[in-house]
């Protein structure tokens, strides 16, 4: 991230690997390329502002949205239990709760089926109590969170570990208290891990698509997300299917832009600086 | 494999039909037809994900009939098929679950396509029926979970085609972008019908439990089958369509339960 250094770094690598470097980029750079070329531009605004398309992104920001909510209720505290204690098993936690980031989705919806479906392991219950799940918004809310709670918790947990427990402990012996302490001194210095996790579980929330077919269904503006339009659109209308992924490669640039510029920012943030703050505590 | 008693009289009945229709004008004999071009060369299908088990018989059925052939298969939904055969895929053959598809290709085929088979919908119910299915009236309540394919896609343009010459207005709870989709729906319970092709209903065995519907028999669907003009073996290409639309192929499709086409 420093980047006054950046390019002394550039000229002291052997020129191989730069030009190595710039192969791979371009084969990530080239199909977005190749895509915006396909783009029909004149028709553009028409036909990712049709009914069907319109509600499937309004549908994908909402349902995204849920879904980044509830990785935070959820990733923070996975992310600080996994970071600051130790108990037998912790490794094996840490592999399975990262399982879903290496899962092929189609996998993770059966799984979410198995669970939540009408015949699942919760689900009968839940179908005796009323609530049924399959079919319905809330289903593709739960297909993007359990796909997209790694990305918090592997960033959050990452954070933590790197900033380590002096602040904390000289917070404890100042006299603050556990939610203090937590709430004062390690919230306030993993804050921009937090909102860059918290960035990318939204990128991968909204590009998800496996296990919400796979689970969840596919209904215009219940549970047809923009993935699903895209891939159903491609059968007909292939115009409609390239403009539509063409926002979802925009919103995706912007994420990750949002993602990667909140690090340095949170750095130079002086009135959080956490010694102060625990100085004062 | 589970038929009900119903099911399997009806399959059995189509296909002394077609056998019976076939050996009345059996044209296509491999070997009269094998006297043009050489048929040795190595040629890649590409078929409907519906076709995939009568055509991986069929490929075998070829290469035994004409040593030194090599047929390679590539089975995935016609409209991804299609998309490939467009963009340049090395493709020879071309069989897709509908007529609309293939004109897409239109202007890649050598010679007219030809319909090798049709195919009818179905209900499929999971196989304890929760929701007492027993026509697409019951599929149409409120309160039925029922799921179909979207309308962009061959079976859920012919689902359409079902709904208005029986009158039934559906008002699905997903529609799925494949019939594979649809049948998953069924088979793990969620929904508690869809309605799939009558070949997927056989091919799920005990899985699902297929209910008639009179009115499919006026929306059937025709899967129509090309050689590509780009084949790097024409003659193979072009006696690999022969074989599927001759007696042989016909018989194949009609064990899995094909109709005529």
């Amino acid at each position: 991230m420093r980047l006054e250094a950046a390019p002394l770094d550039a000229a002291r690598l052997p020129r191989w690997v730069v030009a190595v470097a710039v192969v791979g980029s371009l084969f990530v750079v080239l199909p977005v390329v190749a895509m915006a070329l396909r783009v029909d531009w004149p028709d553009f605004v028409p036909l990712v502002t049709s009914e069907s398309a319109a509600a499937a992104l309004l549908l994908s920001l909402r349902t995204s949205l849920t879904a980044t909510a509830l990785c935070v209720l959820f990733g923070v505290p996975m992310a600080l239990v996994l970071a600051r204690t130790s108990f037998r098993g912790q490794r094996l936690l840490r592999s399975l709760v990262l399982l879903p980031l290496v899962l092929p989705p189609v996998v993770g919806g059966l799984a979410l089926l198995y669970t939540f479906g009408r015949r699942g392991l919760l689900g009968s219950s839940l179908s005796a109590l009323g609530i049924e799940i399959a079919f319905t918004t809330t289903a593709v809310v739960l297909s993007q969170a359990f796909v997209a709670l790694p990305f918090l918790v592997l960033s959050l947990e990452g954070a933590l570990r790197t900033v380590g427990t002096r602040y904390e402990a000289v917070g404890a012996t100042l006299g603050a208290g556990r939610w203090t302490v937590l709430r004062r001194i390690t919230l306030p210095l993993v804050l921009p891990a937090l909102v860059s996790g918290a960035v990318l579980s939204f990128a991968r929330a909204l590009g998800e698509f496996g296990a919400t077919l796979t689970f969840a269904g596919s209904l215009q503006g219940t549970t047809r997300t923009l993935p699903l339009e895209v891939y159903l659109q491609r059968e007909t209308d292939p115009d409609a299917a390239v403009a539509l992924s063409f926002i979802l490669v925009l919103v995706a640039i912007a994420v990750v832009g949002v993602a990667h510029r909140v690090r340095p920012l949170g750095d130079l943030a002086p009135p959080r600086a956490p010694s102060r703050e625990a100085a004062r505590a | 494999m589970y038929l009900t008693p119903a099911l399997r009289r009806t399959a059995a009945l189509a296909g002394a039909a077609v056998v019976l229709a076939l050996t009345a004008c059996g044209t296509a004999d491999p070997d009269a037809a094998a006297g043009g071009d050489a048929v040795d060369g190595s040629i890649t299908v590409f078929a409907a994900a519906s076709l995939t088990a009568p055509f991986t018989e069929l490929a075998g059925q070829f290469e035994e009939a004409y040593p030194g052939a090599e047929v390679t298969l590539n089975f995935a939904g016609s409209s991804d098929l299609a998309t490939q055969i467009s963009e340049g895929a090395p493709a020879d053959v071309f069989a897709s679950a509908d007529a609309r598809t293939m004109v897409k290709v239109g202007a890649l085929l050598d010679g007219d396509p030809v319909g090798i088979a049709t195919n009818t919908l179905q209900l499929a119910v999971p196989p304890d029926n929760p929701a007492g299915i027993t026509s697409l009236v019951d599929a149409a309540k409120p309160g039925v979970k029922t799921v179909v394919c979207a309308r962009q896609v061959p079976c859920g343009a012919a689902a359409a085609k079902l709904e208005e010459a029986a009158g039934v207005d559906l008002t699905p709870v997903s529609e799925e972008s494949s019939v594979t989709d649809v049948l998953g729906k069924v088979t793990s319970g969620e929904a508690d019908a869809g309605l799939v092709y009558r070949t997927d209903v056989r091919a799920a065995g005990d899985a699902v439990r297929g209910i008639d519907v009179p009115a499919a028999a006026g929306a059937r669907t025709t899967y129509p089958i090309a050689a590509l003009a780009g084949s790097g073996d024409a003659g193979t290409a072009r006696e690999f369509v022969e074989f599927a639309s001759g007696p042989l192929g016909q018989s194949v499709l009609g064990a899995a339960g094909f109709g005529a086409p």
